[in-house]
């Protein structure tokens, strides 16, 4: 069944990214700015997404991964002179051995433990970008324009307070990222990922080491999110320890259940509703975060399969 | 100050923090133990006892009638999210998590938005002074260590010697035998998460003249607390209460001689490497 509609899956996901292509000649420069968030931000909510929709493990710790990749990129920049393209590998390396390391500790355990031993890494690492506040500026972060060289591609020399270069360098790793999801998710891991969230006690019986997949996907996913962090630390220039704090791990939990928790397009559907949300919640009150609280309410009571989720299960059964 | 009375002050302080910790991670270790969800509203309802303590207060000018009137009104308020919003999920531990910080900033925005971004303190009801051959401590840390130790031990009596105890007890073994047998299960539930919210509302209240009252207090409360209950051993009244004590003075021996924050951290990931190896906490049933 799924061979048959291969063809309108990759076509639904070319379409919106080839409408968020052509959205950037159309919309003014302030929502061009927000759709550029968004579309780093659903890069990580992607990343959070393959963890809890598609291995079923909830965690509250990835603002972890995210800042590490941030804090990389960031640090080696201002400190090192690193260019773009070697800070981006750089963050990259860095959430990469991040996701290994607390993969290989936190998977011991299942459940509420998993939950709260990974937020009390995260939480340890957000008290350590203030602890080394010497190098992290702690709570008020370092700007890195004027640190950061201007992106060569060929003779062209791009500056990167260039709002068409963020917003197509956002999209180059949305496009990227979500077309490799799609295709891992298809893949015989993806299945066998599934497979562990269905029922991790049958999946080993088959013979699948099972830890070795949840890690595999930790790892995955962790590194999405590390890279969302860089580019994002590139794109609007600023690393602050807000990113490791708590809410950052609720952030993409959030977006995920809102667009639908194991759906491709899911996460882009929840984080751009939410920055709308809060964007105009924000311009109504100081405690705009009450929309997202009380956002997380309503879904878990009425929607549980999020938006993506429901639209798959009344008319559209084939996406992923 | 020389060394040893650094030292006794490190341990003194350790132990007040103990009490304090213990009776706001127990809310959260009887929730988890007899209804089986984790509450990440808990460090909320600890936050709200402060700013209610603050007020009444300051309006009425009883930090007595505060006392008492914290835990009820909080013990309200989580008696009706447990029944507008947990039992409408089935309290399906995952669902659960969601809701409870989707409760979390609901409540925290609210407190923003009506109490404001201040922190504020209440001034002492009573003070006196206790001196030390080193220094002089305030007496009133002591009797905040003293009503929690009498509030531990009356809660450990009510969970071990009475009806309802008996009924939380066998909630938390086998819920549907305990339904079996005529325990009202679904009236257990609310009344628990009620109680568990009173209690740390209170330990908030109780803090509030030595700490200051603040909308995100919350979520250190609830960091610790989730220390202490997964440290002892996720559901065992016991494990919670040592574990508040190791944590409580291990926090203050380390932060008297090092920094805070570094305390914190080394803490922090020292009981999440020690969780990773010892799944069940230190008197917790080890989970297969």
């Amino acid at each position: 069944m799924r061979r048959d509609h291969r063809r309108s899956i990759v076509g639904v996901h070319l379409a919106l990214i080839l409408l968020l292509l052509g959205a950037q000649f159309v919309v003014p420069p302030f929502h061009r700015t927000m759709v550029t968030r968004i579309m780093i931000l659903t890069t990580y909510a992607m990343g959070y997404n393959l963890l809890l929709g598609y291995t079923g493990l909830m965690s509250l710790g990835h603002a972890m991964f995210f800042a590490s990749g941030m804090y990389t990129t960031g640090l080696t920049v201002f400190y090192l002179g690193f260019g773009a393209p070697a800070a981006l590998v750089a963050g990259l390396l860095a959430s990469v051995l991040m996701s290994t390391l607390t993969g290989l500790i936190t998977l011991r355990t299942t459940g509420a433990s998993f939950l709260v031993i990974t937020m009390m890494f995260s939480q340890a690492f957000h008290l350590a970008t203030l602890y080394f506040n010497k190098f992290t500026m702690g709570d008020q972060g370092f700007i890195l324009s004027g640190r950061l060289r201007p992106l060569r591609l060929g003779t062209a020399e791009l500056a990167f307070s260039d709002p068409v270069l963020k917003y197509n360098l956002a999209l180059v790793l949305f496009a990227i990222f979500l077309m490799m999801s799609v295709w891992l998710i298809g893949s015989p891991i993806g299945r066998i990922l599934v497979g562990v969230r269905e029922n991790e006690e049958r999946t080993r019986l088959l013979g699948y080491n099972t830890f070795n997949y949840k890690l595999l996907s930790l790892i995955i996913s962790g590194s999405l999110s590390g890279v969302a962090g860089s580019v994002y630390a590139l794109t609007f220039s600023y690393v602050g320890s807000s990113f490791a704090s708590i809410i950052y791990s609720i952030y993409p939990l959030l977006w995920t259940l809102l667009g639908g928790a194991g759906t491709t397009i899911g996460p882009f559907v929840g984080t751009a509703v939410m920055a709308f949300v809060v964007d105009i919640a924000s311009g109504l009150t100081s405690s705009y975060l009450f929309a997202v609280g009380a956002m997380l309410i309503i879904l878990i009571l009425w929607f549980p399969s999020g938006v993506i989720g429901g639209i798959r299960s009344r008319w559209v059964r084939w996406l992923p | 100050m020389s060394f040893g009375g650094q030292l006794f002050l490190a341990l003194l302080e350790g132990t007040v923090t103990g009490f304090v910790l213990a009776l706001t991670a127990l809310g959260l270790s009887l929730v988890f133990g007899v209804m089986r969800i984790v509450n990440v509203a808990h460090g909320e309802f600890f936050m709200l006892g402060a700013v209610i303590a603050w007020y009444f207060s300051a309006m009425f000018g009883g930090y007595f009638v505060a006392l008492l009137a914290a835990p009820l009104v909080v013990g309200g308020i989580a008696y009706l999210a447990d029944r507008l919003v947990l039992r409408r999920i089935n309290y399906s531990p995952e669902s659960t998590i969601v809701a409870t910080i989707g409760l979390l900033y609901i409540i925290q925005q609210l407190v923003l938005t009506v109490y404001g971004p201040y922190a504020r303190s209440v001034t002492t009801p009573f003070y006196f002074r206790v001196d030390f051959p080193w220094f002089g401590y305030s007496g009133y840390k002591l009797v905040v260590a003293g009503i929690s130790a009498m509030l531990l031990l009356a809660t450990w009596l009510v969970v071990t010697k009475t009806t309802a105890g008996l009924y939380m007890r066998a909630t938390q073994q086998n819920q549907e035998m305990a339904q079996a047998f005529g325990v009202p299960v679904h009236r257990v539930y609310p009344l628990v998460f009620a109680l568990g919210a009173g209690l740390t509302a209170l330990a908030g209240a109780l803090v509030v003249p030595v700490q200051q009252a603040h909308y995100l207090m919350g979520l250190d409360a609830l960091l610790m607390s989730f220390i202490v209950v997964v440290l002892g051993g996720l559901g065992s009244l016991k494990g919670t209460m040592v574990a508040a004590f190791l944590v409580g003075i291990s926090d203050g021996v380390v932060s008297v001689f090092f920094s805070p924050t570094l305390a914190k951290i080394i803490a922090t990931v020292l009981v999440a490497l020690v969780l990773s190896f010892r799944t069940g906490g230190l008197f917790g049933v080890e989970e297969t």
